[in-house]
């Protein structure tokens, strides 16, 4: 070797023979959110390719589905995004409710508005003040994760569950809001802006979360078209594209609220459009609680019939009421044969089930559409040419949660 | 809403009749059946196309029906955010016929094309990298054929004299409950003692 027959080398040119050099993002990484084995080429610290495996968390809840009716499916809904749970019961419902062409109560459509807001908020602050800490901010987590402890106990005192309700019923809500948790809510949203304000004051114009995340992980409109996005990564780049707004459902044609948009389409417009939905989230909860006190908007919260259970004094009194009980939590209600597609703005993006149906009381299919998914496949398009240290700083600011893209 | 629907599918019906079966509009919601062969070049119409601009792919998904001869259903669904309107497109397929990939015209089917494969094992031809995605590595079937079973076939577990994750034939302790609780009298199909002569006698 040392003979001169190889010509010339030495210590220094041997060094310079670069390769590329793969990683493994992943498994058991805290930046990845959740269970993402990512394979990183890298060219230095410039990246390659990015091929990201997901499944690791696959729990087959769409083959699940199919052996179970469709009131004991709603609570894998919540087991898909974990972070903003009503949110997806909500899209289930709704493809029940078109199918069916059951009407929901006035009070439990405000209810609904009311929790998939409180959803929203506990999801962006969550990803907001996470995407901070991977890219070096220990602080901002425990702030916002105090606002995130009292709207779980709003979720608790709704359905004695923090994380997975299995609050939003087809045909309205599971019960009724006492007043003086309708109250506390409008109290907590009214003094909520104050705690965005601090956040923001840590954040907005810190000098390395700024480096870290301007100009970082770019998009454009027709990045948005060609990878299928949907909700903030679409507002981020300047396109007012709002479920909420454009195809309304629920009765948000009746709330007042902005859409905010970025103007760059980085991860910092994406971190200012949360951190304004989040101020409009607010805002939509406080008009929701007036709505809720409003003589007119009381009564039940379950359109009674076939897909709901009848109230407890009926069942005391009624056999046929004790019958249709019985049926309904064994056999289950039937949906009409057919198929429909129903969608919601989750926090996440556009969050759809397509639901098939053969008349029976299961499911036949029913294909969850996750925003999640449709993000996380566009890392390759978006991580490449940046730097290591912004893949952590992309996928953060792509809000992935694993419960929904491997469902 | 559905008005709007109407004029569209009057108007795909006129532009690209040729690659169109029939169109129907249910719940609102407007269902265009495809032939196979015309998939692609209607994709890529249904995205330039100025009416239309359905540029957004929202999702690729299957329906398996094991009784009918065409057994796979596809499904796509489309978004147009300019036009703010959704499209379904619907082509029945044999369980061995290869689909064109649309990944040309909307690189987000990658993924999901790949899921499509390695739920229902429908090939795409001309995909750029059509592997499993959500199962595990080395996953043998289709989850969501009919005729696979819930439980699967394997199942895992970390044995202490090998020192790492085994693959095992599923063993069920108990029967995979699967309960019917669908109404005697109008779910099971019960014959008695007796009425088989009945039927046999009528014929």
């Amino acid at each position: 070797m040392m003979d001169g027959t190889k010509g010339f080398e030495d210590a220094q040119t041997g060094e310079q023979k670069i390769r590329n050099f793969n990683i493994n993002f992943g498994p058991q990484h805290p930046a990845a959110h959740g269970v993402l084995r990512m394979v990183l080429e890298l060219d230095g610290e410039i990246v390659e390719r990015v091929d990201p495996h997901i499944g690791l968390l696959h729990r087959g809840t769409e083959k699940l589905m199919e052996s179970r009716t469709y009131l004991q499916n709603l609570p894998y809904f919540d087991r898909l995004d974990y972070v903003g749970t009503m949110n997806q019961e909500h899209a289930w419902c709704l493809a029940i409710e078109k199918l069916t062409g059951v009407e929901v109560p006035r009070r439990a459509s405000l209810i609904r508005v009311l929790y998939c807001e409180i959803g929203r908020i506990l999801n962006h602050l969550l990803n907001v003040t996470t995407q901070a800490l991977d890219v070096g901010a220990l602080t901002p987590p425990l702030w916002g994760f105090e606002a995130r402890e009292d709207l779980m106990i709003f979720y608790e005192r709704a359905c004695g569950a923090r994380l997975h309700a299995a609050y939003f019923r087809p045909g309205g809500v599971h019960q009724d809001l006492p007043p003086q948790l309708i109250d506390d809510i409008d109290a907590w949203a009214e003094k909520f802006p104050k705690v965005l304000d601090d956040i923001n004051e840590l954040l907005t114009e810190n000098r390395i979360f700024k480096q870290r995340n301007v100009d970082i992980g770019i998009v454009n409109e027709q990045d948005i078209q060609d990878w299928a996005y949907s909700g903030v990564m679409v507002r981020g780049s300047g396109l007012a594209w709002d479920l909420r707004r454009a195809q309304p459902y629920e009765c948000y044609d009746e709330f007042d609220f902005q859409v905010p948009v970025g103007k760059n389409g980085d991860c910092y417009d994406r971190y200012l459009c949360r951190m304004e939905e989040m101020r409009q989230s607010a805002h939509i909860m406080r008009q929701a609680c007036a709505k809720l006190r409003e003589p007119e908007n009381q009564g039940d919260v379950l359109a009674r019939g076939k897909l709901t259970p009848p109230t407890r004094s009926d069942m005391k009194t009624s056999m046929e009421a004790l019958i249709h009980h019985f049926k309904l939590y064994t056999e289950g209600f039937k949906v009409p044969e057919g198929h429909v597609y129903a969608c919601v703005e989750a926090p996440k993006g556009e969050f759809g089930v397509y639901l098939v149906s053969d008349g029976t009381n299961k499911p036949y299919r029913a294909k969850i559409r996750a925003p999640g998914y449709a993000h996380l496949q566009s890392m390759d398009h978006l991580g490449t040419g940046y730097q290591l240290a912004d893949v952590s700083a992309i996928l953060g600011s792509l809000d992935i949660v694993f419960g929904e893209v491997d469902r | 809403m559905t008005e709007a629907l109407k004029d569209l599918g009057t108007h795909l019906e006129l532009k690209r009749g040729d690659s169109i079966l029939g169109w129907e509009i249910t719940l609102d919601e407007l269902t265009v059946d495809v032939a196979p062969a015309s998939l692609k070049g209607f994709v890529e119409f249904l995205k330039t196309d100025a009416t239309c601009k359905f540029t957004t792919l929202i999702d690729i998904t299957a329906v398996d029906h094991p009784g009918r001869a065409k057994r796979f259903d596809l499904v796509y669904h489309f978004l147009s955010m300019y036009q703010n309107q959704r499209i379904r497109l619907r082509m029945g397929i044999h369980e061995d016929d290869m689909v064109a990939s649309i990944t040309e015209n909307h690189p987000s089917a990658n993924w999901f094309e790949r899921e499509v494969f390695d739920m229902f094992g429908i090939l795409f031809s001309g995909h750029p990298d059509l592997r499993r995605i959500l199962t595990d590595y080395g996953f043998r079937g289709h989850p969501l054929r009919k005729d696979f079973p819930t439980t699967g076939y394997t199942e895992v577990r970390y044995d202490e004299v090998e020192k790492r994750v085994v693959y095992e034939p599923v063993n069920l302790v108990q029967e995979y409950r699967q309960f019917d609780f669908m109404s005697p009298w109008e779910g099971a199909d019960y014959i008695l003692p007796g009425d088989e002569k009945t039927e046999g006698s009528a014929k």
